[in-house]
């Protein structure tokens, strides 16, 4: 190139063709310009793709993390199972398991009894509960707009301790007791979270009012509760504190499927509106702005997360902690895309739960501690290292 | 094309509508100019259907706006309200995104993230695309509310102050844009701005609402007069047309000034009392 400009030069300057070389500059000139701005779109179109790959990249990012709390899961699934009165091998645990889900492996026939009658439904109801204290958090606290609301922010868990208390009180209505309790638990929770839905289906209603009013809710059915306790006998009242310690001992395989499928039925339905639901976490009003029906999505998963944590609460007793701290990790983990903030909640809340069970097996050998004294104990360091931890 | 007719609307004794009327065309910026607390934000919520009117009717191209059609009719609208904070863990693209929110799925397609994409693009902010909004300033957000509004593909644009906390690079870029991407894809585009001079800068039409009422209307030539201001806002100003013929507007300062044109007069009434004695 440079040395066919240097030609040219001459042959112009020997010529003395000043508009010959006059239009051969701007012809060069011309050809350097449409060079730059290529240039400037090439850069321009790799910066697209950049952000582009940016985002692909925080999502396998994000299915990492899923994946990564789901084998912790596992783990601690199998823990949970091996520890007990009778400690049993991981590895003959594993081949249980297997067994069960239908892999040829022999297993002695002692382990597969203990396993299956005894330690999985109670750790198969540690994951349930668990998770769905943890979706019933993480959408409270979307709702609500606020990260310290749980499903218990609401006065359901008072409600349902009011309503296995009073069951206990009247005597179970002539059924027994185990069928008994957890239905009048049910029933309370249910009755005490629809008083929260008509007032959530009136219009201008702030996350704020609706707070009030659950905690509203929430003293006054503690105050019903501490009244069935004050005028019931001593051996009455012990039961119900029993009852209100939260445990999963009274897991079986009846309880385990219902909460499994009403939790699974729930969190379907919540994940098909995750966009919708992430809508809502940038305000009401911008929500509405985006054509999200507010009022509608509001009631839905008001009285989705009233259905989740009514039976769960009713067959294992009040559980705190979980519902409240589950949501905090996973948005720490991922983000507030529900489509990864929601099942990552389940997980984590799943995990704390089972590993608290794990746990509460093995502070005191031998000694079984109610599971609901141990997952604050154990959970809160851990959630203060992680809350500062984050600060640095 | 959108029209307002005999609309009332008071919330107790406070009235912030009172029959008004007015008709907005399609490929034309509007701009809303009035006094604090007149009623211009309500007036967009009303538009939007938010809150209903005691009376009055609201319609876009004949079709009115009633219980039944609201869903349909939030779907023509990019509305950007007046609040820019945005305190939550999402990424820039994904705020950007949740402007198509019936489009999105659990699995999302290139091309809907291109979309967005381009969108950022356009206002020059493709650079923060992968931010966590939480990061962000003030005015970035508010430049990322708009992109999620025009992600919205709307036939009609309501903007609720959307340069509040903008510096006057990013006016320049979203008001810009804006007029330019109105006149070419035939949106009515509707904002509320306090800003005279931008106003008279970007508006076709400009409606000056007080009291209930649309107290003027027309091209910002005619609307912004001294008069008008005072009136409106109560405020002494000078109205200039710069060399564009666009109104200029410029309050005079009170206080300081005040003080000297009184010590002033008082100097000038000096010489012609003692010429009296």
């Amino acid at each position: 190139m440079v040395l066919q400009i240097i030609i040219i030069l001459f042959i112009c300057v020997n010529n003395m063709n000043f508009a010959f070389l006059y239009f051969l500059l701007r012809y060069i000139f011309s050809i350097k310009l449409t060079l730059k701005k290529d240039y400037r779109y090439m850069q321009h179109s790799i910066m697209l793709a950049e952000a582009l790959d940016s985002q692909r990249r925080s999502e396998k990012r994000r299915w990492f993390m899923l994946a990564a709390l789901f084998s912790l899961l596992l783990l601690s699934f199998v823990l949970d199972i091996a520890t007990g009165p009778s400690l049993l091998d991981l590895g003959d645990v594993t081949d249980a398991l297997l067994n069960k889900l239908g892999a040829p492996i022999e297993v002695a026939r002692t382990t597969e009894v203990i396993v299956t009658n005894l330690r999985l439904p109670i750790a198969l109801m540690a994951i349930i509960v668990g998770g769905s204290l943890g979706v019933g958090g993480a959408e409270m606290q979307t709702l609500l707009n606020n990260p310290m609301a749980s499903p218990y922010t609401l006065g359901m868990a008072a409600a349902a301790g009011f309503g296995a208390a009073l069951m206990l009180y009247i005597g179970s209505l002539g059924l027994s007791s185990q069928i008994a309790v957890p239905i009048g638990a049910f029933v309370c929770c249910m009755l005490s979270a629809s008083l929260l839905f008509g007032l959530a289906m009136m219009r201008h209603i702030t996350s704020g009012q609706l707070i009030l009013a659950g905690i509203a809710l929430l003293f006054l059915f503690q105050s019903l509760l501490s009244l069935v306790q004050f005028v019931s006998s001593p051996e009455l009242s012990q039961q119900i504190l029993f009852w209100l310690f939260g445990s999963l001992t009274k897991a079986n395989w009846t309880n385990v499927t219902i909460t499994a499928v009403v939790t699974f039925a729930c969190m379907s339905v919540l994940l098909k509106d995750s966009w919708k639901l992430t809508a809502l976490r940038l305000g009401e009003e911008r929500a509405k702005s985006l054509g999200v029906n507010v009022t509608r999505l509001r009631l839905k998963t008001l009285i989705l997360v009233a259905i989740m944590t009514a039976t769960a609460t009713s067959f294992v007793g009040i559980i705190g902690f979980i519902g409240i701290v589950a949501p905090n990790i996973a948005r720490m983990l991922v983000g507030e895309d529900q489509r990864y903030f929601l099942p990552l909640s389940f997980l984590v809340g799943a995990f704390l739960l089972s590993s608290a069970s794990v746990l509460s097996k093995v502070i005191v050998p031998g000694a079984l501690f109610p599971i609901g004294i141990v997952t604050a104990i154990i959970g809160v360091p851990f959630f203060f290292w992680l809350i500062i931890g984050k600060r640095r | 094309m959108l029209k307002v007719e005999n609309l009332d609307l008071s919330f107790d004794d406070l009235v912030l509508a009172d029959d008004m009327s007015f008709e907005l065309e399609p490929s034309k910026t509007h701009v809303i100019i009035g006094p604090n607390g007149t009623g211009k934000s309500t007036l967009l919520k009303t538009l939007f259907g938010d809150i209903h009117p005691q009376k009055g009717l609201v319609s876009f191209a004949g079709a009115p706006l009633t219980k039944a059609t609201l869903s349909t009719w939030r779907t023509q609208f990019g509305y950007m309200p007046q609040d820019i904070r945005l305190d939550v863990g999402l990424t820039v693209l994904e705020v950007v995104l949740l402007g198509q929110l019936n489009a999105l799925s659990l699995k999302l397609g290139d091309q809907l993230l291109e979309e967005a994409l381009q969108a950022l693009d356009q206002i020059g902010l493709l650079h923060l695309a992968n931010r966590d909004v939480r990061t962000l300033s003030g005015g970035q957000c508010q430049m990322i509310l708009f992109a999620q509004a025009l992600m919205r593909k709307p036939k009609i644009l309501m903007l609720d102050e959307p340069v509040s906390a903008l510096d006057l690079h990013f006016q320049q870029v979203l008001l810009d844009h804006l007029d330019q991407q109105t006149k070419q894809k035939g949106w009515v585009s509707l904002m509320i701005l306090h800003d005279l001079n931008l106003a008279a800068q970007y508006a076709d039409n400009l409606l000056v609402l007080k009291g209930g009422k649309v107290v003027a209307q027309g091209a910002p030539k005619e609307v912004i007069t001294p008069a008008m201001v005072e009136e409106v806002y109560g405020v002494k100003a000078d109205v200039q047309l710069d060399s564009l013929g666009v109104p200029f507007i410029r309050t005079q300062r009170r206080g300081a000034h005040a003080y000297v044109s009184m010590k002033e007069s008082l100097h000038a009434s000096k010489p012609e009392s003692s010429y009296v004695n």
